[in-house]
């Protein structure tokens, strides 16, 4: 098998610690940033959805707006890959809790917001994108898995690709079993060639399973909070110039990232 | 446009919803024009409606080795492994291939939330989830990829694709993908989907769940019956099985329009179907069947009919399945996919039960009754909430487009 290689030409990052990726370049540089604001901006959501959409769009949204705009693209165009290990957890825990002592009370809303692909149904919404959107998980290898995914849309339909991969805090009892602690998303556009827009090119192989990468702090702590957040050790990479790093893709595999830097 | 693709061979396939246990019992029920759905009988406050409920999970107890794995729709996942020698397919394949060449590709919408809602309703003193349900991996969206990956011993890539009732079509994309590209050299894909309150009583709030059994297409039509269903299938080159059926093409496209309730006019489904039939290199008159999506909601199947009217002409015929199955949500891709497979392999067009009134809308192309006829080339449409849109492409080997 060769390896896959796509180019970057946007990403996004949202956690409480980060606000975007700039900072995540200024906490390598040894700097600290400001903290983000209480909730993601999200501001491709018109100001309607905004105030309805739940925080676990939100974040999605923010992280898949700051990468869009990077790349120059419209976001129309791209089609759409969101990750998650979890869901929307708040959601979750909402109806988990309304259907023990009250199923009837059960809020439409609420339950249609708590399908797996919601945050990509708002994103499409928002954009007008009628391009093949989907929803995944893979537990801890959620952001692995969706790469993969990512980037077999890229080469096998050589079109750019929307990546996203997300997970709300925990909320109620459901936190005990999910180790979610606080929310992190980023995002990446992928494309399958070189542009005046290409920040970095990824060469994926798949491998047999590998430990975790060290990662300095504080993104390994970082890393330990949120499922999403097994993203950092690629995050960190493409901060700098070049190297390499690896991530689970599933349980039983691994994903090999070469990362050369272009821009 | 997307270019066309290489065919794959569907070396095996199999379905288990209330239609019963395997191909078989789904081939004689269609025969018969007999429907699944029952008086819903599950959880302790049932909602006044029909459900399309799977016998014998209470007492299918997983193997010892996978108990901690044990929720109703894992088990509905492991009684559908077990129909139709889909296990020694695959065991086949692996040996063939290796465990790492073949991914697992899976579609649900709601995995095992069962299991979430029944620790929170046996909460600890302390608020806790009681000690039987201290089990991380059952309460996420990837249980059931987990548990089927590690029922099957497979080590390639394993992805759970949920986007609501397209998710198990949308697996047969990823895994002619990665095929194509040479990360692997085959694919399980699938999805189940199992009754829980979260579903019957989530349609129920949004008013789409009908009293009665559901009546797609039905000028009457009063929204769904929920289902559940497990349902699977091994997609691998063409030379390693140059008999069996074809997965000729697929599509997916979003609607951009609403959550809940389809485009107006059809457009992403549209969009899905143009892109199944360009992949696939075919012309719309040479379609013999299609599976409708069609869940007796008023949109849906108002919006689709009119996509089929304008889309094909009169031989071309058409029905859905749900007044058999109930709608089974995130596997109904892949039970759809069967009975589509089914209708190229038994030269049956299955007629679109639970209708006294046809909607005016509906044309010439809808099968009202059970047809026999030669089928070459069947459709299979899923649609999902978010406007997630996807159509699968069949035909018999041998069949050139």
């Amino acid at each position: 098998m060769s390896d896959l290689r796509v180019h970057v030409e946007g990403v996004g990052l949202w956690s409480p610690q980060l606000a975007d990726f700039a900072a995540l370049r200024s906490v390598l540089a040894g700097e600290t940033p400001a903290p983000a604001p209480v909730r993601p901006a999200a501001a491709t959501l018109p100001a309607n959805e905004r105030r309805r959409a739940p925080a676990s769009v939100l974040l999605a949204i923010e992280v898949a707006g700051q990468a869009v705009a990077m790349s120059g693209r419209d976001a129309a165009t791209l089609a759409c890959v969101f990750a998650s290990a979890h869901g929307d957890q708040p959601i979750t825990d909402y109806m988990c809790a309304t259907l023990a002592r009250a199923p009837a009370e059960l809020s439409p809303i609420r339950f249609h917001n708590s399908v797996h692909n919601a945050a990509v149904g708002y994103w499409t919404i928002a954009t007008g994108c009628h391009a093949p959107s989907t929803a995944i998980a893979a537990q801890a290898a959620s952001f692995g898995a969706g790469l993969l995914e990512a980037a077999s849309q890229v080469l096998a339909d050589e079109r750019p690709v929307l990546l996203v991969c997300s997970d709300s805090e925990g909320s109620g009892p459901l936190t005990e079993v999910t180790g979610s602690n606080q929310p992190f998303g980023c995002a990446l556009v992928l494309a399958p060639a070189a542009s005046a827009a290409t920040l970095a090119r990824l060469d994926l192989r798949l491998v047999p399973p590998q430990p975790d990468d060290a990662l300095p702090e504080p993104l390994a702590a970082w890393r330990r909070t949120n499922p999403s957040a097994s993203s950092l050790a690629l995050l960190a990479l493409l901060a700098g110039n070049a190297g390499s790093c690896r991530l689970a893709a599933a349980p039983a595999l691994g994903l090999q990232i070469a990362m050369e830097k272009v821009a | 446009m997307p270019h066309v693709m290489t065919p794959l061979a569907v070396t095996a396939h199999t379905a288990t919803s209330a239609l019963g246990h395997g191909l078989d019992a789904q081939l004689d029920a269609l025969r018969g024009e007999r429907s699944g759905l029952r008086p819903n009988d599950f959880s302790s406050a049932p909602l006044a409606c029909w459900i399309g409920r799977v016998d014998g999970l209470e007492t299918a107890a997983l193997p010892a080795a996978l108990a901690s794995w044990d929720c109703r729709n894992n088990r509905l996942a492991w009684l559908g492994l077990n129909q139709d020698g889909f296990l020694d397919r695959v065991h086949a394949a692996r040996a063939r291939y290796g465990a790492s060449r073949v991914a697992l590709l899976l579609g649900t919408s709601t995995a095992s939330i069962g299991a979430t809602e029944e620790a929170y309703r046996r909460l600890d003193a302390d608020g806790g989830f009681p000690d039987d349900m201290l089990r991380a991996a059952i309460h996420t969206p990837h249980s059931l990829a987990a548990f089927v990956a590690a029922a099957l011993a497979l080590e390639g890539p394993c992805l759970t694709v949920s986007t609501a009732c397209s998710s198990s079509a949308k697996v047969f994309a990823s895994a002619e993908r990665m095929l194509r590209l040479g990360l692997i050299d085959a694919a399980v894909v699938g999805g189940v989907d199992t009754l829980c309150d979260s579903v019957l009583f989530g349609f129920n709030a949004l008013e789409l769940v009908s009293p009665g059994p559901c009546r797609p297409f039905d000028a009457a039509r009063n929204g769904i019956s929920i289902g559940e269903a497990a349902g699977f299938a091994l997609l691998e080159r063409i030379d390693a099985a140059p008999d069996a059926t074809r997965l000729l093409g697929y599509g997916e496209a979003s609607d951009a329009h609403h959550m809940s309730t389809p485009h107006p006019q059809g457009l992403g489904a549209e969009l899905a179907l143009n892109d199944a039939l360009a992949r696939a290199g075919l012309d719309p008159a040479q379609v013999g069947y299609i599976n409708l999506h069609g869940t007796a909601s008023q949109k849906n199947d108002e919006v689709e009919a009119a996509l089929v009217g304008r889309a094909f002409p009169a031989t071309t015929r058409a029905s859905s399945t749900k007044g058999f199955t109930g709608h089974t949500l995130g596997a109904a891709g892949i039970v759809e996919a069967t009975v589509a497979l089914q209708a190229i392999e038994h030269d049956l067009v299955p007629g679109n039960l639970g209708v006294d009134t046809p909607d005016p809308i509906c044309g010439a192309q809808f099968a009202w009754r059970n047809e026999q006829r030669h089928i070459d080339v069947a459709l299979s449409n899923s649609f999902g909430f978010g406007g997630n849109n996807a159509c699968l492409a069949f035909a018999r080997a041998g069949f050139a487009a």
